[in-house]
């Protein structure tokens, strides 16, 4: 029992991720009105970046940014512990994900965009019969 | 100089950029600039690709920091040799497409050339690139232009077949990011050779194979293996023609590279051969998509969906080859890339005039297109045999190291699968000849003779000498083969 | 189609909870992730870059390839969204209102232009009287938030900050102007060549000195090879190269934000909106 609560606290955070992403995958997958689809990709993306975020955390650091040092002048002669400061290379690759995660969420409500323009709706059953209304493929 | 591995990525950017800024200044500069950027491109290749074979594998480092801390190029043979047909292929594209933009997307041309330049530089970052996060971000640029891109073709299905297409590729690229992830998490850096330098000591680690998992599942979400293949079709047939050209014949076979670059570079052979034992597994699974493929495109009655179901096929032969796990089937894998991209850019190249001249490729309104396009269907023609695998065409040579790498490895259900795929490729492109040679051509061409008789003639000189170069290139490819073998692809294996 | 999603969902769930079985413990300082690179990068940027945001300095100096294409993903997102939508045709149909009167005029054929002035002005369809309170405080505010947001661009060495972050922040001004007032404003203001163009030149600032770089003897994007054109202490390069790199990725930023929201809200036609 104290393994498993042992276990519970060092880990929890990774499950939590796991779980938001599968609610993400799953609304991508099954709903049916293509803006929740939408909104179901968002939440499998910001679960990655929180999962890649949390990966840098050390106990007891602060934040990536050298105390003392504006201007670079003094840097040289304070001695800097690594352990003070927490990992700052998944915030940085989890600022090119958001990036890329905005950029394919804009195109996406583009593309939905155009869709209700030309169909009127926004379900996929009925996209899929007024799909074979237009007729067969070009 | 030796900045030739950067100039190959950066200058197709260069060129999308001033491309942008003269669409909106003067449109008529923006093909000049694609065009030259492209052959600045394509020549760095070339450059790179003699230095490679001359002096083997080169490190080109990014902003100057030594990896893991910075990003690094390391450009071996097999890197050089894809480099080197992604330029190529995405220029006479260009050259081919001038006719076919023009007509399809009437005053943004301008915006087009700069989408489709940011395509290629996506393809070429994905080859060139020895960092796994860099990897993830220019993979999304690929997709992005390519969701963009399929979007702008037919008004009415478009904007859905990309919808989808954004859905699958967004699940496919973040499962890669997650398995980068928890690489990340169990060795602490993104270097593609310090990863496997450290990963030969985890061996046994559940994160690992769990990582391993998800970056295959992701890429082959992105290369439409079997059953992950749902969104290839309607996207490809939807997108306008230029871009369909040349999206067919590379961004799958990139992104097969990019499994045979993870599995021998990363994981390393003894990983996945002899600690996991899924190899069986996939080549079965290898066998279905070559013959799903190929029953689905028998079903078709549209020439251009019934080749993207062709593509299905042959990404069956590639993953099938790479996990049969000997030397001659990873050989036939890495040629078949060549190969096939040459194969499907000569098709899509003859589709492409056709569609330009008779606005639609329903299997009916194909009629008697022989005595109208002789030079088209020539072309076809050649690349027909070259899917079936008739020699002297390079398909005969691939299919034959992938034939004697299954019979060597015992995998006979493969070779069974790629024997009876050849034949029922056959009987679907003889199926084609069919209705162009013999039928004779019908007034209204096609279904309800309401549209006026499209006056029917030779496409247009540049798209038909593109296409000639091609489908000759498909025989010397075939002549060379043995060449192509014995100078890139054995002594890159032999270095594993 | 819900149970297939389930069963995929749970499969996947299980998959991943099994690989998260040998992960380090959150926050433990002897993981792998934070002792192999992480530790060469927070003891020895400031002595090689002179720049203390640690985050900065990796994205724009050791893994500037990346933050150049993520850029050049922003600027693709922009184009797209022109192309998808864009709509160059006039609307058919404009509704006008008498402003002593309060009289509606709904007019469909085209060809008749009603002149606006003191008497008629020119309304969208969803049309609510102007608030006077928002329209001043917007107009108040906007300025002060894009000095912030230079300031942000500026301090992205020292502060938490940079080039994304503050043309975020320009773009929401601008768009803040859109919302307040109403979209014509916006786009009489700020022309939609203007945004296209600084879009593609913000990107273009980024590869432009990342190429430089080359032929003054180094690699690509190796700033340490501008120290004979820049003024100043050589020492100082690395982190001067960096904020030209984040003032091109602030200004494309800016343009590609506004550009997407004019052509999402108005469905392509730049007339009216929110």
């Amino acid at each position: 029992m104290e393994d498993l609560l042992a276990l519970i606290v060092a880990k929890y955070n990774y499950w939590l991720y796991v779980v938001l992403m599968m609610i993400g995958l799953y609304a991508m997958i099954a709903k049916n009105n293509l803006i929740k689809k939408l909104v179901g990709m968002n939440i499998f993306q910001t679960a990655i970046i929180l999962f890649y975020v949390s990966i840098g955390y050390k106990q007891d650091a602060t934040i990536p940014i050298i105390q003392n040092a504006h201007g670079g002048q003094d840097a040289h002669n304070a001695v800097i512990h690594a352990a003070d400061y927490i990992n700052p290379l998944p915030h940085v690759l989890m600022l090119t994900a958001i990036v890329v995660s905005v950029a394919t969420f804009g195109v996406a409500m583009a593309l939905a965009v155009r869709i209700y323009q030309r169909y009127q709706t926004l379900e996929e059953d009925e996209l899929r019969m007024r799909l074979v209304d237009i007729g067969p493929e070009e | 100089m030796d900045n030739y591995p950067a100039l190959i990525v950066v200058t197709p950017l260069l060129a999308a950029l001033l491309a942008g800024l003269a669409a909106w200044i003067k449109e008529r500069l923006s093909y000049p600039i694609a065009l030259i950027g492209l052959a600045i491109s394509m020549f760095a290749a070339f450059k790179v690709l003699m230095q490679v074979m001359a002096q083997g594998t080169i490190t080109y480092r990014m902003a100057g920091w030594a990896p893991p801390m910075g990003i690094e190029y390391s450009i071996d043979l097999l890197n050089a040799m894809v480099l080197m047909i992604v330029a190529s292929i995405a220029f006479f594209n260009l050259i081919a497409s001038y006719k076919s933009v023009v007509q399809e997307t009437n005053d943004r041309a301008g915006s087009f050339y700069t989408i489709y330049l940011l395509f290629v530089t996506g393809l070429l970052g994905v080859t060139a690139t020895g960092d796994l996060f860099n990897l993830y971000v220019l993979i999304e640029i690929t997709s992005l232009t390519s969701y963009a891109m399929v979007a702008l073709g037919d008004r009415d299905r478009g904007p859905l077949a990309s919808l989808n297409y954004v859905f699958i590729g967004v699940i496919g690229a973040s499962f890669y990011l997650l398995g980068v992830g928890y690489l990340y998490m169990q060795t602490g850096s993104l270097n593609m050779a310090d990863v496997a330098n450290i990963l030969t000591g985890l061996h046994g680690s559940s994160t690992i194979l769990v990582a391993f998992i998800l970056c295959m599942i992701g890429i082959w979400i992105k290369m439409a293996l079997f059953p992950m293949h749902v969104w290839l079709p309607n996207a490809y047939s939807y997108s306008p023609v230029a871009f369909a050209r040349i999206v067919a014949p590379l961004m799958t076979k990139v992104m097969v590279y990019v499994m045979i670059r993870l599995m021998i570079t990363v994981f390393g052979y003894d990983y996945i051969f002899e600690t996991l034992n899924i190899a069986d597994a996939v080549v079965w699974l290898a066998t279905l998509a070559v013959l799903a493929g190929a029953i689905m495109a028998l079903a078709q009655k549209n020439l251009k969906k019934m080749l993207t179901y062709i593509i299905v096929c042959e990404i069956g032969y590639m993953v099938g080859g790479a996990w049969i796990g000997n030397q001659l089937g990873m050989t036939g894998a890495i040629l078949h890339i060549l190969n096939d991209a040459l194969m499907t850019f000569a098709l899509f190249l003859a589709v492409g005039n056709m569609v330009y001249k008779l606005k639609t490729v329903d299997l009916i309104d194909l009629k008697g297109l022989f005595g109208k396009m002789p030079w088209t269907m020539a072309g076809f023609v050649l690349a027909a045999f070259s899917i079936i695998g008739v020699p002297p065409t390079c398909g005969f040579f691939s299919k034959w190291y992938l034939i004697l790498g299954a019979f060597e490895a015992g995998a006979y259900h493969f070779a069974a699968a790629l024997v009876i795929s050849s034949l029922v490729c056959a009987v679907l492109f003889f199926k084609v000849f069919e209705i162009c040679f013999f039928e004779p051509m019908s007034e209204g061409h096609g279904h309800g003779d309401l549209t006026p008789p499209v006056k029917i003639e030779e496409a247009p000189l540049s798209m038909l000498i593109v296409s000639g170069l091609v489908s000759l290139s498909l025989i010397v490819a075939g002549l060379y083969s043995g060449t192509i073998v014995n100078t890139v692809i054995l002594p890159f294996l032999k270095l594993q | 189609m819900k149970v297939l999603g389930f069963i995929i969902v749970c499969l996947t769930g299980a998959l991943l909870l099994y690989g998260t079985g040998e992960f380090p413990d959150w926050g433990d300082p002897a993981s792998p992730a934070s002792t192999h690179l992480s530790n060469d990068y927070i003891e020895k940027v400031v002595e090689q870059t002179q720049v203390p945001n640690l985050v900065t300095a990796v994205l724009a100096d050791y893994r500037g390839f990346d933050t150049m294409f993520e850029t050049a993903v922003v600027f693709c997102a922009g184009l797209a969204c022109f192309l998808l939508l864009r709509d160059f045709r006039e609307k058919k149909e404009r509704f006008y209102r008498h402003t002593p009167t309060g009289v509606i005029l709904h007019v469909k054929d085209s060809k008749k232009i009603l002149k606006t002035g003191k008497e008629f002005e020119h309304m969208d369809k969803d049309w609510v009287p102007t608030d006077l309170i928002i329209k001043t405080v917007c107009r108040i505010l906007i300025p002060f938030i894009q000095i912030y947001a230079l300031y942000v661009v500026a301090h992205g060495d020292f502060s938490p900050g940079g080039g994304f972050q503050g043309g975020v922040i320009f773009g929401s001004s601008l768009i803040l102007l859109a919302i307040s007032y109403d979209l014509k404003t916006l786009v009489q203001r700020v022309k939609e060549k203007v945004l296209g163009i600084f879009a593609a030149v913000g990107v273009l600032v980024y590869v432009g000195i990342a190429a430089i770089c080359m032929p003054m003897g180094g690699n690509f994007l190796d700033y340490a090879a501008l120290a004979p054109l820049l003024p100043g202490d050589p020492h100082h390069i690395r982190a001067l190269g960096m904020l030209g790199v984040e003032i091109g990725v602030g200004i494309a930023v800016t343009a590609v934000m506004v550009i997407i929201y004019v052509n999402i809200v108005s469905e392509g036609r730049h007339d009216e909106g929110l």
